[in-house]
């Protein structure tokens, strides 16, 4: 025990503590945001903006290195090329129900090849593994900064509006004709995903987001009959599956992605066998 | 006296193609029920959605309570199919139901009425024992009761009913006919169905749709005006008070 405090606190790995800690903070959007998605069922919606979070940021290094446009981050990138196909995806939607998959699919390639296309021509090294595949040794003061931005950006509507939210999660004609603004409730839930999705991806990568999206939250509904305690218990996985997938990875020597995905995979696996086994929840 | 709906020279088409309701005529009046009936793509979920408000009529007014469908939403319950909704979705019985109170704005949590409202159409439902039980672990038939308490959590003037007696069991639909007699004494009751065995005792108006729509009071509804709307054979049995009619063979487009 002495051992692990001793290599937390020592100054050579301040990454992790970083990655740690951003576990911590990032728990409550994940709970929230993952809870969502997965009871709307967009998660392909959030894969193709994981995807085209990647097309950001190739073309944000491709301006910031060949045209010196020095504001243009890869992050900049992420969340403009997340949030246009999140925004994008999520109007198809609204408007042409039968045509979504299909948008979803183009919008996932798309995104992808021209990200990849844009690294190519990108002089100079580029980690586009990281990126893939998550590297928590990019983390920085930033990301901890933006993690604690998005909690209020994400907890705070979700508390002031909750029972908007859950009649229009639970039946969104309905909740329309109560009066519910639900396309307006639609779009800024997809915003807050893509938001989600780039804060993750030095984490996990791109790849790999959707199960750290998912997975939390699936694995609380599995326990839960409130929209409200499937998003605290999805918190609480979020935390543990990121802590136990950070230290196991970095007591083994294995890459953080696979790790902490691998470990919220097996849990979820195991908690969806004990619940078909108890055969009620 | 207004007609709780008032439907003139209704048409309605999709983007894509065909006309799906063409010169729609009819009234329902205060403390008339009223059942929709017509083959399946015969335009009874399209006139669902025009008298919610949800679609917009190409031609012609739609008129509840003598205001169009979007300005008369709060005196409207509505109760979908409860297999569209998402079975395994993590929400209680009494959630549900309190779903009937909500309120747009900036401030979207119940009262203590809206809780009580809430509590009492569950009650007037029978299944108060079922509140806190979770909705995914509940029947057909009790699924659909939950849904009829979230309509009526708000108390409407107009209960709109999207196939009722459609994937439940028949002792759930021997029950919910008990209901919709009480219900149809204080609130004008309009029921969407696919089969015309649901035309019965509980009905007034019989609004039959197969792109033009016919109406027939419920007492001179025969086999030959149900065979114009539908084209084809038909086993029609009527009883005294009760009118039942069986369709076999294709559907018709």
């Amino acid at each position: 025990m002495t051992d692990i405090l001793r290599e937390l606190f020592s100054p050579e790995l301040v990454f992790l503590r970083y990655a740690l800690l951003i576990g911590i903070l990032a728990s409550p959007v994940l709970g929230v945001v993952g809870t969502l998605v997965v009871t709307r069922r967009i998660s392909s919606l959030a894969g193709a903006s994981a995807h085209a979070a990647l097309g950001g940021v190739g073309l944000a290094l491709f301006l910031q290195r060949v045209c010196m446009f020095n504001w243009c981050t890869p992050t900049v990138g992420a969340v403009a090329g997340a949030l246009l196909a999140a925004i994008v995806v999520g109007i198809v939607s609204l408007t042409a129900k039968e045509r979504e998959d299909t948008v979803i699919a183009v919008v996932w390639a798309l995104g992808m090849s021209i990200g990849l296309l844009f690294l190519e021509r990108t002089p100079g090294y580029v980690d586009w593994q990281g990126y893939l595949f998550g590297n928590i040794l990019l983390l920085s003061k930033s990301d901890i900064i933006m993690t604690i931005i998005l909690d209020a950006a994400v907890l705070l509507p979700m508390i002031l509006f909750y029972p908007a939210v859950l009649a229009m999660s639970f039946d969104s004609t309905f909740a329309e004709l109560r009066g519910i603004r639900v396309s307006v409730i639609y779009l800024i839930l997809l915003a807050l995903t893509a938001c989600t999705i780039v804060l993750l991806l030095n984490v996990v990568g791109i790849i790999l987001v959707i199960a750290l999206l998912t997975l939390p939250a699936a694995t609380a509904g599995c326990f839960t009959r409130h929209l409200w305690s499937m998003m605290v218990l999805g918190a609480v996985l979020s935390w543990l599956f990121v802590t136990g997938g950070l230290l196991s990875s970095f007591y083994y020597r294995l890459p953080s992605g696979p790790a902490i995905v691998v470990f919220a995979g097996t849990v979820y696996l195991a908690a969806l066998g004990f619940s078909k086994w108890k055969g009620k929840r | 006296m207004t007609p709780v709906i008032e439907v003139n020279n209704l048409s309605f088409a999709y983007e894509s193609g065909s006309t799906i309701l063409e010169d729609v005529n009819f009234a329902i009046l205060e403390g008339q029920s009223g059942c929709i009936v017509g083959p399946n793509g015969g335009g009874k979920s399209t006139l669902l959605k025009l008298l919610l408000g949800l679609l917009l009529p190409d031609n012609g007014s739609i008129r509840l309570f003598g205001q169009p469908p979007r300005d008369s939403r709060r005196l409207v319950g509505y109760m979908p199919q409860y297999h569209q909704l998402d079975a395994a979705f993590p929400v209680t019985a009494i959630e549900v139901a309190e779903m009937g109170c909500i309120k747009p704005g900036f401030f979207p949590f119940y009262s203590k009425k809206d809780r009580a409202d809430a509590m009492a159409a569950l009650d007037e439902l029978g299944i108060a024992d079922l509140a806190d039980r979770s909705f995914a672990d509940l029947s057909g038939g009790q699924r659909q009761r939950v849904l009829i308490a979230r309509a009526l959590a708000c108390h409407p003037r107009l209960l709109l009913l999207d196939e009722p007696t459609a994937n439940i069991d028949p002792g759930a639909e021997e029950q919910f006919y008990a209901t919709l007699a009480v219900l149809r004494k204080r609130m004008t009751v309009l029921t969407v169905s696919h089969d015309l065995g649901f035309v019965n005792r509980e009905t007034d108006v019989i609004i039959c749709v197969n792109r033009k729509v016919s109406v027939h009071q419920a007492e001179n509804f025969t086999a030959e005006a149900a065979d114009a709307v539908y084209h084809h054979e038909m086993n029609f049995i009527r009883h005294d008070h009760d009118c039942f009619c069986h369709c076999g063979g294709k559907h018709n487009d």
